[in-house]
């Protein structure tokens, strides 16, 4: 009986220890921690992309390698409509293939603000997809609980120019370390889009959402679209030859 | 007067408003944007309901979308791009009036016009800018109706020049079919538009057709229900088309003023001119009051049969404008760069007024004018009378 009280009392103060050490985290911390679950070498995931309309939902399935922040080729799979449209991004470039036109179009210019296969996602939010830490400076505003869980609530405001959201609000789960809830701001402080994610789950070591929410708060009546993570495999090799303009017309 | 000024609001009746158009309640709210996602469903079938109930009217769907037309060099990579606005017309139709309305043969420039679905007209300033040939291909770049980036081949058959100052710089014409492919829009349009058989642009028939359409088939409560605007309903057609209606009321008004002050003058001329007449016909006895209800029905006859061959002479010439019209293209060719959208032959129009409007200058001003001059006749003295025959 003494022996279990003594186990029982070390575990609780590891257990302080532990929820002080979170409690006194740094904000740069938390976002290195944020990073750190949603970015790897690479991945390979299939998804789901229901993009709900005004009037109806589609769905668009697509398989999608990526390599660090720079590389992504996307294949949609299905409706027939999309099927073997690819998505190409290389560096600062973005060009899609429609086996329809048998064209490869590059996207840029005021073409990047447009939406993805309908979706409440632009191309531009494909093209800022980088660390957080290594764009924006964060301040802790507090904490919040959602659904029982504690969240810290960050707000992020640009370090570099040219974002399309130069602020940000994070609700950031103490334990998931993930961004479950996100407000992005334009400049003047007008909320532009808000996402959501859910169905956390514990992937090759690290949490990672399965569903995210992303809503255009500028369309009216907006619906959102959900994305939904069907498989991922982190840090797989990739050869580069999958991100080659070649491979677009194959 | 009317048919000149009709011809105003034919231009932009036919490019954008029609006399009477159909579109999605959610669409009209925001049509601004061009919301094809918001566009109108079972077109085939609102079509031939509207051509049935409503026959004064012909009907027609249109597709009008936003994009991008990039021109490939000869490895399919981008060479050039231009935003471009894209009207998806009904060319193919066996009964449709578009290409008569458009006047498309007239103003093709270059080429011929498109026989299939994948073919295009580019405006001539479009494909200038762009630098291309007849018989190249073009991809247009866009949003389906459900949002998704979609990409569209069109081959270029020829180009055209409206004349219509910036609303056609960078205007593509394709049969509705072509964008219906291109935009993921079968059976669907953004809008329908309607036009009297005539293309005689009535204010006050398009509002009673509106007014019965939506209280008949427009829900309130349905954001995806059709509603029918009148011409006047779009952008600031209202304020013109009461501005054409109160300018009309004016120049009418001031020219009746200035043909009875003629009229009336011309009356009290002639009556005067036969003061002497007059006093010899009193002199050998007749009444003052027959003499002057004589000189009364003499100008009423006149002036009947004076207006009714002038209303002759004046409509056979109305009918001649009305038919031929007068080219004013030359002229208008110089004002390229204007934002109005004008036409390039102004039109006459036969209307029911002319009828009858000629008879209140011309019979009443000659009445009036011999009326007052024949009120000399009440002032003479006999002893005067006698005084004036003697010398």
């Amino acid at each position: 009986m003494k022996n279990k009280i003594i186990l029982n009392l070390i575990i609780l103060s590891y257990s302080l220890c532990f929820l002080m050490g979170k409690e006194n985290i740094t904000v740069d911390e938390l976002l290195s921690a944020i990073d750190a679950n949603l970015y790897s070498k690479s991945q390979i995931y299939t998804s789901k992309m229901i993009v709900h309309g005004r009037r109806s939902s589609r769905t668009i399935e697509s398989k999608t390698w990526v390599v660090g922040i720079k590389n992504a080729f996307t294949e949609y799979i299905s409706p027939p409509r999309e099927a073997g449209t690819k998505m190409l991004k290389n560096d600062d470039k973005l060009w899609t293939y429609s086996p329809q036109t048998d064209r490869v179009i590059q996207i840029s210019g005021h073409m990047l603000r447009q939406s993805v296969m309908g979706s409440d996602m632009s191309y531009n939010d494909m093209m800022e997809e980088q660390p957080l830490l290594a764009m924006y400076k964060a301040t802790l505003e507090g904490t919040e609980i959602i659904n029982d869980r504690k969240h810290h609530v960050l707000l992020l405001e640009a370090k570099i120019t040219g974002l399309s959201y130069p602020m940000r609000r994070l609700w950031v789960d103490a334990e998931y370390m993930l961004p479950m809830k996100e407000e992005l701001y334009a400049k003047s402080g007008k909320i532009l889009k808000s996402t959501s994610m859910d169905g956390v789950k514990k992937i090759q070591g690290r949490w990672f959402p399965t569903r995210f929410l992303f809503k255009d708060e500028l369309k009216r009546n907006s619906k959102g679209t959900e994305w939904i993570i069907e498989s991922i495999h982190f840090d797989v090799e990739i050869p580069d030859i999958q991100f080659s303009k070649a491979l677009l017309r194959k | 007067m009317t048919g000149i000024m009709n011809g105003f609001f034919r231009g932009t009746s036919i490019v954008s408003t029609g006399h009477v158009k159909i579109m999605t309640r959610a669409y009209n709210k925001e049509s601004q944007l061009l919301p094809n996602d918001l566009a109108l469903l079972g077109v085939d079938q609102l079509l031939a309901q509207l051509s049935q109930e409503y026959s004064d009217y012909f009907w027609t769907p249109r597709i009008i979308s936003i994009g991008l037309l990039d021109v490939p060099d000869k490895n399919g990579e981008t060479l050039k791009q231009s935003p471009v606005f894209a009207v998806g017309i009904d060319m193919f139709s066996k009964h449709s009036r578009q290409i008569e309305i458009w006047e498309l043969e007239r103003k093709l420039t270059t080429g011929r016009l498109p026989k299939k679905a994948d073919e295009v007209l580019l405006s001539t300033r479009l494909y200038k800018r762009l630098n291309l040939n007849v018989g190249e291909t073009v991809t247009f770049i866009s949003s389906t109706m459900h949002g998704a980036f979609t990409t569209f081949n069109f081959h270029v058959t020829g180009t055209f020049s409206l004349n219509l100052g910036q609303v056609d710089k960078e205007m593509m014409l394709i049969d509705i079919s072509g964008v219906r492919l291109a935009l993921d829009m079968e059976d669907a349009a953004s809008e329908i538009l309607g036009y009297s058989h005539s293309l005689y642009f009535d204010d006050q028939a398009s509002v009673d057709v509106r007014e019965e359409y939506n209280l008949n088939y427009s829900e309130s409560t349905d954001h995806f229900s059709p509603v029918m605007l009148a011409l006047r309903d779009s952008n600031q057609m209202g304020t013109l088309v009461d501005m054409n209606n109160a300018i009309m009321v004016i120049i009418l008004g001031i020219f009746m003023a200035i043909v009875m002050i003629v009229l009336w003058n011309m009356g009290l001329m002639s009556g005067l001119r036969r003061y002497g007449e007059i006093g010899m016909r009193l002199a050998i006895g007749e009444s003052k009051g027959q003499v002057y209800r004589a000189m009364i029905m003499e100008a009423i006859i006149i002036g009947f049969i004076g207006t009714v061959i002038g209303t002759a002479i004046g409509i056979s010439l109305t009918y001649y404008l009305q038919e031929v019209g007068l080219d004013y293209t030359k002229a208008l060719e110089s004002l390229s760069s204007t934002n109005m959208i004008l036409p390039n032959v102004f039109y006459a129009k036969v209307t029911p007024d002319l009828y009858y409007i000629g008879f209140i200058p011309g019979v009443l001003a000659t009445v009036l004018g011999t009326m007052l001059a024949g009120r000399a006749i009440y002032k003479r003295e006999m002893a005067q009378l006698f005084k004036e025959l003697e010398t």
